[in-house]
């Protein structure tokens, strides 16, 4: 955390006298609310962060209403889709079945309509409304996989950096072991397994949240490694608190910082690779609205026809993942002690 | 003073298994402690200090473990070994468990102030939570009852406006200040013993003084024992009733800490007192302890201290003493390993002065050679303590 840095202004141990405690109070650095400071005076970072906040709000709060086509935001109840699957248990969620002319192009091309700024597809559903619900699918997806990875790691990786010895060397080869093959084999063959034949995009979500676990926790070791040395830690347990404690309240706090990092720019990543498993088949299954399923389904028969429908999704994933990846890389800059403004 | 001490040490030994050796960092130290006293643990860097400290809390990390001797905590078996029927040194069956360590014996009735302020709070957490957390599991009390209590310690330790304090993250502390948060936090789970690892040498002399101070105060309040490690003999005239000398892993010399300073009986005390200002002296020069502490995993045959040692004659290379009384003060043993009191009777008077040790012997004329000589690190009054 930011604290790191500014323990080090702080640390002159002979310059200031007893009473002198060094708040005046003119900028309390105090953990993550400096960090959201300095993300907000970095321009990309911002921009990071605006696009990740959309994105965000669009896939918590916005629906189409069907009749207008238009974004509502709040529930909307009348979206029962009859052919839809559940996603994650949001039924009412689901985009309304295709009501539209098929193959309408975007409004901005001879023969489109207001009504469907990003034309209809080949079903006659209004492309917009699915561009829009498939940002829940990849934002939850996004967060769920990564959410997989950074608790399977964290508890892996502090654990083995903690104890260090045999509990050490048997944890990490074990991840090792699975840092090894291929991810995108790995997920496909966890995948059919798994699903018995028939995938879905919840498996996909768990495969690829289990393929960062290594990651996770190999970066979260090497900070252990060093935070258990400090003299916190050997203070807690010599006031006898719990190993278990130790680890949970003084060893994984220090050793967040960098693996939030990671984790954000993986979001993105994990969307990318969700997309590409559904892309594959391996992912979402329609008539799910899933940016990458709609690509698989674009540009198998209509990218001559109608690239529009490639477009869209695509330029959806684009524009997602630069949020996240902007965001990302301000946040390590902003926690990095050795970039000083 | 009672007649039961309150921790009894007998013959321990912390031995470090690395790959270049077994590093024997504490080899057959004794010493006691008495209640409402605070005794002094004194030596060079890598004298073995802090390991032995840690040891009486088993808290001693891979490739390090205690390999012998006995801890005694109020009657309780902290460590101790029998022979089993195998012939082999087993843990003895009275010996808490590090379940019951935990529990019962640290935090609750042994505490540690640690060396480093700077490091020894959590940064991530606001000082009274820290404060909170070991109070309440400490001393069984509720959340709300241990916050009351952590403010109370915060103003006991001599914090103003402590109800904010509590609030704030440690790097809006000082160093003397932290400090005190560090005592409170020892001093709050009411130990009955405090093990204070070189508490002050982080802090200037004027915040070393005040926390000093603060200490002596605090402790006949609360009539707390400590054990107090430090490099500075400054500092344990200051504090001390009774001071153990470390010196490679053994205590060379222990006494009552005004009997130390003034009876001295071992060369290496004499030395380590020569070597810093006293304001009950006047010298034209300080003497510095000639060369370097040798490391403990290959020590010198003997005594260990005679490849330094001013008064090293011919004996000191074959016999290795360990600490015999050789005097009675205030009741309570003078104890000093080393070969010329006539306790030992081993020849001493008739052996031949050692042509090192004459050498080293200091005298006015060659101290400029000998400081170019010792330059090396020796002093022994102004290492920046060690690292665990």
């Amino acid at each position: 955390m930011a604290t790191t840095e500014s323990q080090l202004e702080d640390q002159e141990p002979g310059a200031h006298a007893e009473g002198d405690t060094a708040d005046e109070a003119v900028e309390t650095r105090v953990g993550w609310r400096y960090t959201l400071a300095k993300v907000r005076r970095d321009a990309t970072a911002r921009i990071g962060f605006y696009i990740v906040a959309i994105v965000l709000f669009i896939a918590a709060f916005a629906a189409v209403d069907s009749n207008l086509s238009r974004l509502t935001f709040g529930a909307v109840s009348d979206y029962a889709a009859a052919e839809a699957l559940p996603i994650f248990d949001h039924p009412t969620r689901m985009p309304p079945p295709g009501e539209g002319n098929p193959n309408q192009p975007p409004a901005f091309l001879d023969g489109g309509t207001l009504s469907s700024p990003l034309g209809t597809d080949p079903q006659g559903r209004d492309y917009f409304t699915r561009v829009i619900y498939g940002s829940q699918v990849s934002v939850s997806v996004g967060i769920f996989s990564t959410a997989i990875g950074l608790i399977g790691g964290t508890i892996i990786g502090s654990v083995a950096g903690y104890y260090g010895g045999r509990i050490d060397d048997v944890l990490m080869r074990a991840v090792e072991t699975l840092y090894a093959i291929p991810p995108l084999v790995l997920i496909i063959v966890f995948i059919v397994f798994i699903s018995g034949g028939s995938p879905d995009i919840r498996f996909a979500v768990v495969g690829v949240g289990l393929t960062f676990i290594p990651v996770f926790a190999r970066i979260i070791r090497s900070r252990v490694l060093s935070v258990r040395e400090m003299d916190y830690i050997e203070a807690a347990r010599a006031a006898g608190v719990k190993d278990r404690n130790i680890i949970r309240r003084h060893v994984i706090p220090n050793s967040f910082a960098p693996v939030m990092v990671y984790a954000t720019l993986q979001i993105g990543v994990t969307i990318l690779i969700v997309a590409g498993l559904s892309f594959l088949g391996y992912g979402a299954q329609p008539p799910t609205p899933d940016w990458g399923e709609m690509l698989r389904i674009a540009h198998g028969r209509y990218m001559h026809s109608n690239i529009w429908l490639s477009i869209w999704p695509g330029l959806a994933i684009l524009v997602t993942i630069m949020g996240f990846n902007l965001f990302g890389d301000g946040l390590q800059d902003a926690l990095d002690p050795r970039i000083k403004e | 003073m009672s007649s039961d001490p309150l921790l009894r040490v007998e013959n321990l030994k912390t031995q470090f298994f690395t790959e270049t050796g077994t590093v024997r960092a504490v080899d057959g130290i004794s010493f006691e402690v008495y209640e409402g006293e605070i005794v002094g643990l004194v030596g060079e860097s890598g004298a073995g200090k802090s390991v032995a400290s840690m040891s009486l809390l088993r808290l001693v990390e891979s490739p390090g473990e205690i390999v012998g001797g006995t801890i005694e905590y109020k009657g309780t078996t902290i460590f101790d070994l029998e022979e089993g029927p195998d012939g082999d040194l087993r843990k003895h069956p009275d010996m808490l468990s590090e379940a019951a360590m935990r529990e019962r014996i640290r935090g609750r009735e042994i505490a540690v102030i640690f060396q480093d302020p700077m490091e020894s709070l959590n940064p991530v957490f606001t000082v009274g939570g820290q404060l909170r957390e070991f109070i309440e599991l400490n001393r069984d009390l509720s959340s709300s009852t241990a916050k009351a209590e952590a403010i109370r310690m915060l103003r006991e330790v001599g914090i103003p406006d402590p109800e904010q304090r509590y609030e704030e993250y440690p790097h809006q502390f000082s160093g003397g200040m932290r400090q005190r948060v560090l005592i409170a936090m020892a001093l709050a789970c009411e130990p009955n013993l405090i093990i204070a690892d070189e508490p002050t040498t982080a802090l200037d002399v004027t915040v070393e003084g005040q926390i000093l101070d603060l200490v002596d105060d605090l402790q006949e309040r609360y009539d707390t024992s400590f054990i107090w490690v430090t490099h500075d003999m400054g500092v344990v005239a200051e504090i001390c009733d009774r001071v153990n000398v470390m010196y490679l892993g053994e205590i060379v010399e222990q006494a009552p800490v005004d009997e130390l300073f003034y009876e001295t009986n071992h060369p290496y005390t004499k030395a380590l007192l020569n070597s810093m200002p006293r304001p009950d002296r006047t010298v034209e020069e300080l003497t510095p302890i000639e060369g370097v502490m040798p490391e403990a995993i290959n020590p010198p045959s003997g005594c260990r201290f005679h490849p330094r040692c001013p008064d090293a004659r011919e004996v000191c290379t074959r016999v290795h003493p360990e600490a015999r009384e050789v005097d009675r003060a205030d009741g309570h043993p003078h104890r000093a390993a080393c070969v010329k009191h006539d306790v030992f009777d081993v020849g001493y008077d008739e052996s031949v002065p050692l042509e090192d040790g004459a050498d080293a012997k200091p005298s006015g004329g060659e101290t400029e050679a000998e400081r170019g000589s010792a330059a090396g690190g020796g002093h022994a009054s102004t290492d920046g303590g060690e690292s665990r």
